[in-house]
């Protein structure tokens, strides 16, 4: 556990840059009261405060849906870009590419994501582009009155009885075999762990996909539904205890490595998961593989840390580009000298 | 399926004893995949390098290896590089469409054949040249997948000989094909000598056709206009591209992936100042481009028409949200899968309209490979100035053959990043709204992600919004917003580039076209003039929406001849929309759209027909 010692009641609440915790907030939410996807903000929005992010480095981007609205309730100090359905990935690798110095939060839906937008999210999982890619996944289109998305599970009832019965895509276990290095399920009611997993996806360099179950309380909250509150209860079984120690944070935690696993991020994070049920590796791609599958048959809706990859390159620097943004280049370094052009003038007469 | 077919009702038959010197064109029938590419460019750079005005024009399958191939060339002592339909001079190298080749052809025309085609039995008014190359080529290549290759060489050779292609050139231009590889360039050397040497032993020359050393080219360049158009990208000071491969655009995104490893790469550290990807389909490609465009980059695409369709949406946002984006369309004959080899302007409708609601977008239309590569500078400094898609609509025809050029200039403007306010700017503001018209031209300021400072962010949404960028639904900040839209489109048409417009006095009528129909028009004018006694003004639109200028046009003309490549007469119908009541039955169509480039006579044609003068 933390050994620092707590600050003499300072006058105002201020994290590590001296910012308040208002200005990490967003603009009052239009969702629907007790919604998921709301508590998923307020954990983004903790996170962000508690790593002392400079809010105008983040650059929050979505699609369409409820889940993609949600980029308007945190951080208002940061860009934010609400782009067509199913096409974040796209947007968010341009915007990369354009200022690797930004941090991308993408906030997608299962609709967003496992239907319209599945092409584009098997190819930004393949290129590991830095982003942090969170699905607030309810099994439904909340904005078209809940009709079942492709993340629904098979036997999942809708309100009027109607019986999903097509098998669900498991947007994790796709991420992890498309090549994405950081992977993981949470449950929005599930505070400490989704925020311990938020702030280490934020740490991480490539691609963290977070899975988050988020319900739907107006159109996938009932009895029958394998999204509602209730189901995830009772059915939620952690893989791992999460904690996460920031980088800036120098303190030593005892820990049993026989039982706790330590990850390091890139930014020198640590990530302590602490095995619950099985014995487990969080940086073995077939035992991530058989863990979900498994959680399946046994009808659990796993959490945890699925998979975790540190050390391969993103897509940024699989480009070899320049270390600053290339969007504010200056013209110097952007249109080649006169003498190239003739060069190639020279070679074509 | 020959490309060839002589005019019906054409004016002047010249008397085939005459002797053309410097006026024919050639074509090449081969089979896809057989290396004649190689040995057209070869001829055609030959004859360049003699000072004679070329153009080479590829009519190609799709497919890569084993479907008929026409490569055609064009000398012209007076400059003319458009296509032209008559062939004087077939070279037949391919059984499945000699027959057909030999018959469209007209009297007094000369055929290279190989021997055993028997070709020479199909007419009595031609000159046949047999060519016995299975014999030529075996003792030049003892490896016998190479002979494939190599005897297409050999006709080049031949027609070195009959029509008096100079040797030292086609051995500097097979040095240029084929750069490093020294082995190859020796054995396609070789080729070329032997039949060079068969001709010039076996061949007695019957045919009117000569070529002649001139100083047409001296100092000009060839080169495609996808290669200039990237070589524009590049020295746009683009960098960020994303693309999806599709014919007839990938060689623009090729030629700059070349390019920009040549020239982009960071000389202290031999990092890229660029980012270029390969997209998992043209959505995602223009998807890329508006979030890098969003974050300050100059970004770009490049597709053709099924690429279009597919970035309607995309499209339609950036217009709404401000975006800047540059998009080249290479046009190919559609709709749907088309001719995917062959040209068009088919896309000038759908770009200009492309996606829902009441979006609209400028276009440019370049006509020839310069403007390929000033007009891709053009329009990053219009796309960031508007902060807006820009659309540059070239074609195959322009992009994808080899055209004769003055060698580009260097720019002398610099980049025009349009108004993007930073953190001083905000500061000494104390904020901004995104999408208010404070200077009054509908153009407002935006910031880009990473600015430092806290007034610095707004929220970029394809929903509705109001000029602080909040989400609306408000019927007057939805119309507020869709006129300051429009007054910012208005505002384009005195920016962009103006009609090149050329008056003719005591003129029978106007002609207008755009993009790369003008090589043709330049010629029809010469011919109306000269076989009918017609004199026409001309007015080269070169962009969308258009000038003034252009209206003004079509008011001081009583017909106006709208040329293009396409079925509909899409520019027609652009024009028909903004042209006055008076004026608009003033405007006639001429539309051309069999797949190949758009020939002088058929617009010639047309025009005379239309006047009641055929």
């Amino acid at each position: 556990m933390p050994t620092t010692e707590l600050p003499t009641a300072p006058p105002k609440k201020m994290n590590r840059i001296g910012l308040e915790p208002a200005v990490y907030r967003g603009g009052k939410t239009t969702l629907c009261a007790g919604c998921g996807h709301n508590a998923i903000s307020e954990r983004l929005i903790e996170a962000f405060y508690e790593l002392g992010v400079q809010p105008y480095q983040v650059a929050k981007l979505s699609g369409i849906g409820c889940s993609s609205k949600s980029p308007a309730y945190f951080l208002s100090t940061a860009h934010g870009f609400n782009a067509v359905h199913g096409r974040m990935p796209s947007v968010a690798t341009g915007a990369v590419l354009a200022n690797r110095t930004l941090i991308a939060v993408g906030v997608s839906g299962d609709g967003d994501t496992a239907s319209i937008g599945i092409g584009q999210f098997v190819h930004l999982m393949r290129r590991n582009l830095p982003v942090v890619y969170i699905i607030e996944d309810n099994g439904c289109y909340g904005l078209t009155k809940g009709q079942f998305s492709a993340t629904a599970d098979l036997g999942s009832k809708l309100k009027n009885g109607v019986v999903n019965d097509l098998p669900p895509v498991d947007t994790c276990a796709l991420a992890i075999q498309l090549g994405a290095t950081f992977v993981g399920r949470s449950f929005s009611g599930d505070k400490k762990q989704l925020l311990a997993l938020l702030e280490a996806a934020i740490g991480h360099n490539g691609t963290a996909m977070l899975d988050v179950i988020s319900p739907c309380v107006t159109f996938n909250d009932h009895e029958g539904s394998t999204k509602s509150y209730a189901y995830v209860k009772d059915h939620e079984s952690a893989l791992e205890d999460l904690t996460f120690v920031p980088f800036f944070e120098d303190i030593s935690v005892e820990y049993d490595p026989g039982t706790t696993q330590e990850v390091t991020l890139h930014d020198g994070s640590r990530l302590l998961l602490k095995k619950l049920t099985v014995d487990y590796d969080a940086t073995n791609k077939m035992e991530a593989l058989r863990a979900i599958e498994e959680s399946h048959s046994k009808e659990e809706v796993l959490t945890g840390l699925f998979y975790v990859e540190t050390g391969r390159s993103n897509f940024v620097e699989l480009l070899n580009v320049v270390d600053e943004p290339l969007a504010t280049l200056p013209e110097s370094r952007v249109r080649p000298p006169r003498e190239a052009l003739e060069r190639v003038m020279e070679d074509l007469r | 399926m020959a490309t060839t077919h002589v005019a019906v009702g054409e004016a002047e038959r010249v008397p085939s004893t005459v002797r053309a010197v410097n006026d024919l064109s050639i074509q090449v029938a081969t089979v896809n995949g057989s290396g004649s590419q190689s040995a057209n460019l070869v001829l055609l750079r030959a004859i360049f390098q003699m000072g004679i005005p070329v153009s080479g024009k590829n009519l190609f399958p799709s497919n890569i290896a084993g479907l008929p191939t026409w490569f055609t060339i064009r000398a012209s002592r007076d400059g003319y590089i458009a296509r032209r339909k008559e062939i004087d001079f077939l070279v037949a190298m391919n059984p499945e469409t000699a027959a057909e080749d030999v018959r469209g052809l007209g009297a007094g025309a000369a055929v290279l054949y190989d021997e055993k085609l028997n070709l020479n039995r199909l007419r009595d008014d031609l000159i046949f040249y047999p060519v016995p190359f299975d014999a030529l080529v075996t003792p030049l290549c003892p490896e016998a997948k190479l002979r494939k290759l190599v005897r297409n060489m050999i006709y080049d050779g031949v027609v070195a000989r009959l029509l008096g292609v100079e040797m030292a050139e086609i051995e500097k231009a097979v040095r240029k094909q084929f750069k490093k590889k020294v082995k190859a360039a020796d054995l396609n050397w070789k080729a070329v000598e032997a039949g060079y040497e068969f001709a010039d032993q076996k061949l007695q020359k019957t045919d009117r056709f000569y070529l002649q050393r001139m100083d047409r080219t001296q100092g000009k360049i060839l080169i495609e206009g996808n290669a200039a158009a990237a070589l524009g990208c590049m020295f746009a000071g683009v960098t960020v591209v994303s693309w999806y491969p599709i014919t007839p655009s990938s060689s623009l995104c090729e030629n700059l992936i070349s390019y920009m490893k040549r020239f982009r790469m960071d000389p202290e550290t031999g990092k890229a100042t660029f980012a270029i990807v390969q997209a998992e389909d043209e959505m995602a490609a223009l998807g890329m481009v508006l979030g890098a465009g969003w974050a300050g980059a100059r970004a770009m695409t490049s597709t053709s028409g099924p690429g279009i369709s597919l970035m309607a949406e995309f499209a339609g946002f950036g217009y709404y949200t401000e975006i800047p984006a540059v998009i080249f369309d290479i046009q190919r004959v559609g709709p749907s899968t088309g001719l995917p080899t062959r040209t068009m302007q088919g896309d000038i409708l759908s770009a200009a309209f492309l996606s829902h609601g009441d979006t609209k977008h400028p276009m440019l239309f370049p006509a020839s490979v310069e403007e390929c590569y000033s007009m891709a500078m053009e329009a990053f400094d219009l796309a960031e100035e508007y902060q807006t898609p820009v659309f540059v609509m070239s074609d195959l025809d322009l992009g994808m053959n080899h055209w004769m050029a003055d060698p580009f200039t260097y720019p002398s403007k610099p980049l025009s990043r349009g108004k993007v306010l930073n953190d001083e700017d905000l500061e000494r503001l104390g904020g901004f709204a995104r999408y208010q018209d404070v200077d009054g031209d509908g153009v407002p300021y935006r910031t880009v992600p990473g600015t430092p400072h806290p007034a610095a962010a707004y929220f970029t949404r394809g929903s509705g919004h109001n000029e602080r960028a909040q989400y609306t639904e408000r019927p007057d900040d939805y119309v507020n917003n869709m006129d300051r839209l429009l007054r910012k489109f208005e505002g384009m048409r005195e920016r962009l580039p103006a009609p090149v417009i050329e008056e003719k006095a005591n003129a029978d009528f106007g002609i207008l076209a755009y993009g790369s129909s003008h090589w043709a028009i330049i010629e029809t004018l010469d011919q109306l003039e000269r076989e009918r006694g017609l004199k026409a003004g001309y007015c080269r639109v070169r962009a969308f929406p258009f000038s003034q200028e252009v209206l003004e046009f079509i008011r001081r003309y009583p017909r106006v001849y709208v040329v293009e490549q396409n079925r509909d007469g899409q520019l027609y119908s652009l024009l028909r929309l903004e042209t006055s009541p008076e004026d608009v039955v003033k405007l006639r169509s001429v539309r051309h759209y069999n797949g190949l480039p758009i020939d002088a006579r058929s617009v010639t044609d047309s025009i005379t027909s239309q006047e009641g003068k055929s």
